[in-house]
């Protein structure tokens, strides 16, 4: 009986992580459009544009692989079961201890990866542009995104992220500087992985400035609108992390009852409500950067990320 | 033990017989399928020994006050299980590249030969059959390297081995003779004997990274290894680079935690740094490397520097009395020795079979190869997936262990620890990501685009036996990556040998996960995590292909509506690693693009010119050279004496050398 619960409520976190995605995209695009003065499409364009896809056929180019036609879902797999793990509503699901936080990063290293090979498979220079770009910003972020897992795995003595939520709830935390670092690393992280300017623009049309959307170029139909829900389900991965970690109030801890998986999941849609407006003002405040401006941005955040792990390997009390 | 020396004897008689095989099938089929048959009960034994009682043996071989001492105990039976495995899955791929073999001759009796070097060199348990192993693992393998004498590159590349190979012999033999003493107890019993009091252990550490680093690749020795290891026919690169750098690495485990004595701290300072020095600086030169075979050997280099990184942390560990950290770290190390020798044996394998079907290794005139060979290019995918440590593949395993083992080193004690392992895990993870990048770039330019030449395009799959060795290894990266509890109980006896302290058991977790020390702390599982991924991958394609559309149609390319005529305007090699080059070169490689624009009305085309240079040849090896040039030319002056000044010569030679003689005692 505990299991069938359990069991279930890993189901409601995987659906709702897939459920939420789309939603949360068109907040951002919403209050974006309402911030420059425009009215801007409904929220719920998303799921529109997303049924739209899937309706229509596909057009591959004559010399696409088979790769090609696989990438999509594998995409989309990986991204949903790391979004699936991290902490949403409440802790310690039934699959949690499955992958830390660790694997997490590189279970998003795996789907870019293919989306990188994606982008080169037509063989396009389009595609290419977009590949060799994305994995030299892949090779900053990704580091320091372990930087920023180091930091938290010494200040909470784990990298599963159901315990260092609630280790973040628990009063021995106080107010750290590696964490504070850690939290501006994490932010440009997020942003350069979620190709959100200054990084890259996710409503682009100039080719030249293109990262994501010149490796997906090629792609149309249901593949397009699995890697469009992959990225937006990235994108609030990105959001569930920064909130289970430095913003872990509400979580529903391990074997609760149904009223703290609601109120659990109300303060989600509330913390995802709050951060979809943040990204959005910050988008519309600022300008995007020339793509070799980004190593430095970048390796700003890489260096963030090791004076945290440093300070803490000096004394645990940083 | 009986068994292992058998196959080491068998695998010379059948290098024997071969001379006789006359090089063609059926002869070069049976030499191979002899190599694969003994590797494959050499492994089997071995599997079956690593959770034996350790066994001696001597024979009366070799000088005649020391004989042949060989010993097999569980870390021995680890690594030779590695070595029979890679031994195995090369002969195996062997049977259908070997055909392809223009001079097979020049191949046939060196490889079973190569094959017994390597299993002695694992079993020696006295410094002079080690010696004797190693040298003959040297020389077969250099022999294989100039099978292909012709090209001049490969007899550059040949030198430059013999020298390093000799210098690495001769760093081993003066740390074995630290070792030994005035005594001369060579066999290792006596050296393990006087571990306690053991006078000048840093003297003979850095003697022994220098012998066996040169052998395994670290920087700044590895400069033979991009040379040698591609210009070999490639079942042997695989060897070379799968296996041969592993017998390196047990060189350095066997002497430097088994004989040399209790660690100091300090050492741990020097094999971190030069491992992850190691790791950063190999996986950048393979992303700007261009030859697909290079690429693959610097990538080598990259993960042997992980494995030191792994080392180094046991040994920081182990200084301290941390021994179940040291026990996390050793694990992690070793795993990622097998994993490193399944991945890129399969990857070498993929290197060899686009080289027959193509014949070249220059990622700008390959591509679009995933059409004409479907196989390859999913068991080079696999290899490239699992060595750029994604999950659920054997690759991130070790890594996250590394990982782990990092984050369990706050309780070290020491300043210089605590602040050089943080900066050795931000080198990991840079060189993780970067390899990441390599190998998007390595399988992207090979497999897929639009072929970029001739060859490329008139591209045939290749042969059964060559795609069931990489098949095999594709499926025991992805076995080894859902089911690394396995591994690790299996490498547990031979880690509780030397760390004096093994991890937890790993086989009787619940759903198989592996936990390093504390579930609370850190837990993995990939089987659930691939379990996941095909199932959701699955059920979504499934979902959407019965629900919504299923419609495809073929078309031209889009890409914004430009029509995109010649192949040539795909990214190229060195367009593909520009940025990288830009953000990560241009201080340790000098990398420098340079545009030169016509003026306006000129009608001169415009010159790009993008180059990078090897500081480490160049400051490092270069002046080495040119100083023995200038000896060489100095000496020269001596050949051209009369006998009186012969004579002088000899008298004062003497003369000074009885005054050391006499100023010594």
């Amino acid at each position: 009986m505990v299991v069938i619960i359990d069991l279930l409520v890993q189901f409601a976190q995987m659906t709702l992580v897939i459920a939420l995605a789309p939603l949360l995209t068109g907040v951002v695009r919403k209050a974006k459009a309402r911030l420059t003065q425009h009215r801007g499409a409904s929220v719920f364009q998303p799921y529109r544009d997303l049924a739209r896809l899937l309706r229509k056929e596909v057009v591959i180019a004559h010399n696409a692989s088979w790769l090609f036609r696989v990438a999509p879902y594998v995409i989309f797999a990986t991204t949903w079961v790391a979004a699936a793990l991290v902490p949403t509503f409440a802790t310690g699901l039934l699959f949690s201890w499955s992958a830390d936080l660790i694997a997490i990063i590189a279970l998003l290293a795996g789907a870019r990866f293919f989306t990188a090979l994606a982008g080169l498979d037509v063989g396009t220079s389009f595609g290419g542009i977009g590949s060799s770009r994305e994995v030299m910003i892949a090779s900053l972020a990704e580091p320091a995104m372990l930087m920023i897992v180091f930091t938290l795995a010494l200040v909470a003595g784990s990298t599963q992220l159901s315990t260092v939520a609630a280790y973040m709830l628990s009063p021995q935390v106080g107010l750290r500087v590696s964490l504070g670092l850690g939290l501006v690393a994490l932010i440009i992280v997020g942003i350069a992985e979620n190709a959100r300017i200054p990084v890259d623009n996710p409503t682009t049309h100039l080719e030249l400035t293109m990262v994501h959307e010149a490796m997906v170029l090629e792609y149309s139909g249901r593949h397009l609108a699995m890697i469009e829900i992959a990225a937006a389900l990235k994108l609030l991965l990105y959001i569930s992390l920064i909130a289970c970690v430095f913003m872990p109030w509400g979580l529903a801890p391990e074997g609760r009852h149904l009223g703290a998986y609601a109120a659990g999941a109300a303060a989600y849609v509330l913390k995802l409500g709050a951060a979809g407006f943040a990204l959005a003002f910050f988008e519309t405040s600022i300008a995007k950067m020339r793509v070799f401006r980004v190593p430095e941005f970048l390796g700003a955040a890489l260096m963030l990320g090791l004076l945290a792990t440093l300070l803490l390997f000096v004394s645990r009390s940083f | 033990m009986t068994l292992a020396l058998g196959c080491v004897a068998a695998l010379i008689a059948v290098a024997g017989l071969s001379l006789f095989a006359g090089g063609r099938p059926p002869g070069s089929r049976l030499v191979y399928g002899a190599c694969l048959a003994v590797s494959l009960v050499a492994l089997g034994a071995m599997l079956a020994q690593m959770q034996a009682a350790p066994e001696r043996l001597a024979l009366p071989l070799g000088l005649p006050w020391i004989g042949a001492n060989f010993r097999l105990d569980p870390l021995a039976a680890a690594f030779l299980a590695v070595v029979n495995l890679g031994g195995a899955a090369a002969s195996l791929y062997a049977l259908g590249h070997g055909e392809h073999e223009p001079a097979p001759m020049r191949v046939l009796p060196f490889f079973p030969a190569f094959l017994a070097g390597m299993n002695l060199v694992v079993l020696a348990d006295d410094a002079f059959t080690f010696l004797f192993a190693w040298e003959f693992m040297s020389l077969t393998s250099w022999a294989l390297v100039m099978a292909h004498h012709e090209k001049p590159e490969n007899l550059r590349a040949g030198y430059v081995y013999l020298v390093m190979a000799s210098f690495g012999t001769l760093c081993l033999l003066l740390a074995f003779a630290l070792l030994a003493g005035p005594d001369g107890g060579y066999a290792f019993a006596d050296i393990e004997a006087g571990r306690q009091a053991r006078p000048l252990a840093g003297l003979i550490l850095v003697l022994v990274l220098l012998g066996a680093g040169s052998k395994a690749g670290l920087v700044p020795l590895h400069v033979w290894l991009p040379l040698a290891h591609p210009a070999a026919p490639s079942h042997v690169s695989a060897l070379m680079s799968g296996v041969m750098t592993k017998v390196a690495i047990y060189g350095f485990v066997r002497i430097v935690f088994g004989l040399l004595g209790e660690p100091e701290w300090w050492w741990a300072m020097v094999v971190l740094a030069i491992g992850g020095g190691t790791a950063l600086i190999g996986v950048l030169y393979a992303v700007m490397e261009q030859d697909l075979k290079k690429l693959l050997a610097y990538s080598t280099i990259e993960n042997i520097g992980i494995v030191f990184v792994g080392l180094g942390l046991a040994l920081a560990f182990r200084a301290n009395r941390l021994d179940s950290a040291a026990a996390l770290a050793l694990t992690a190390a070793l795993m990622h020795v097998v994993n490193h020798a399944l991945f890129k044996s399969l990857l070498f394998f993929g290197a060899g079979a686009v080289l027959t079907a193509t014949g070249c290794r220059d990622l700008d005139r390959l591509g679009g190869l995933i059409h004409p060979m479907p196989a390859t290019s999913l068991g080079f995918l696999v290899g490239a997936a699992a060595i750029s440590a994604l999950p659920p593949f054997n690759g991130f395993v070790s890594e996250w262990l590394t990982f782990q083992a990092v984050l369990l080193s706050p309780q070290i004690p020491q300043w210089g620890l605590k602040l050089m392992i943080p900066a050795v895990g931000a080198l990991l993870a840079l060189a993780a990501a970067l390899a990441g990048a390599c190998f998007v770039r390595a399988f992207g330019l090979t497999f897929l685009g639009r072929p970029r030449g001739a060859a490329a395009a008139a591209a045939r799959e290749v042969d059964r036996f060559s795609l069931a060795a990489m098949t095999i290894l594709a499926v025991l990266c992805l076995l080894a990556g859902i089911l690394p509890g396995l591994l690790i109980d299996f490498l547990a006896p031979s880690v509780g040998q030397l760390a004096g302290a093994r991890m937890p058991r790993q086989t009787e977790l619940p759903w198989l996960t592996i936990v390093p020390v504390a579930e609370s702390r850190s837990s993995y599982n990939g089987l659930l995590v691939f379990l996941f991924i095909a199932s959701s991958a699955w059920l979504s394609a499934f979902a959407i292909h019965r629900l919504a559309s299923h419609a495809l149609r073929r078309s031209d390319p889009w890409d914004c509506g430009f029509p995109d005529a010649t192949p040539g305007t795909q990214y190229s090699a060195s367009s593909f690693a520009q940025p990288l080059r830009r953000v990560f070169a241009n201080v340790g490689f000098l990398a420098r693009d340079t545009v030169e624009m016509p003026p306006p009305g000129s009608l001169r085309p415009a010159l790009f010119a993008a180059e990078f240079r090897d500081l480490i040849w160049e400051t490092l090896y270069l002046p080495i050279v040119r100083g023995i040039d200038a000896a060489a030319g100095l000496l020269n002056n001596l050949q051209f004496l009369t006998i009186r000044r012969y004579l002088a010569l000899v008298f004062g030679a003497l003369v000074s050398l009885l005054l050391v003689l006499a100023a010594w005692s």
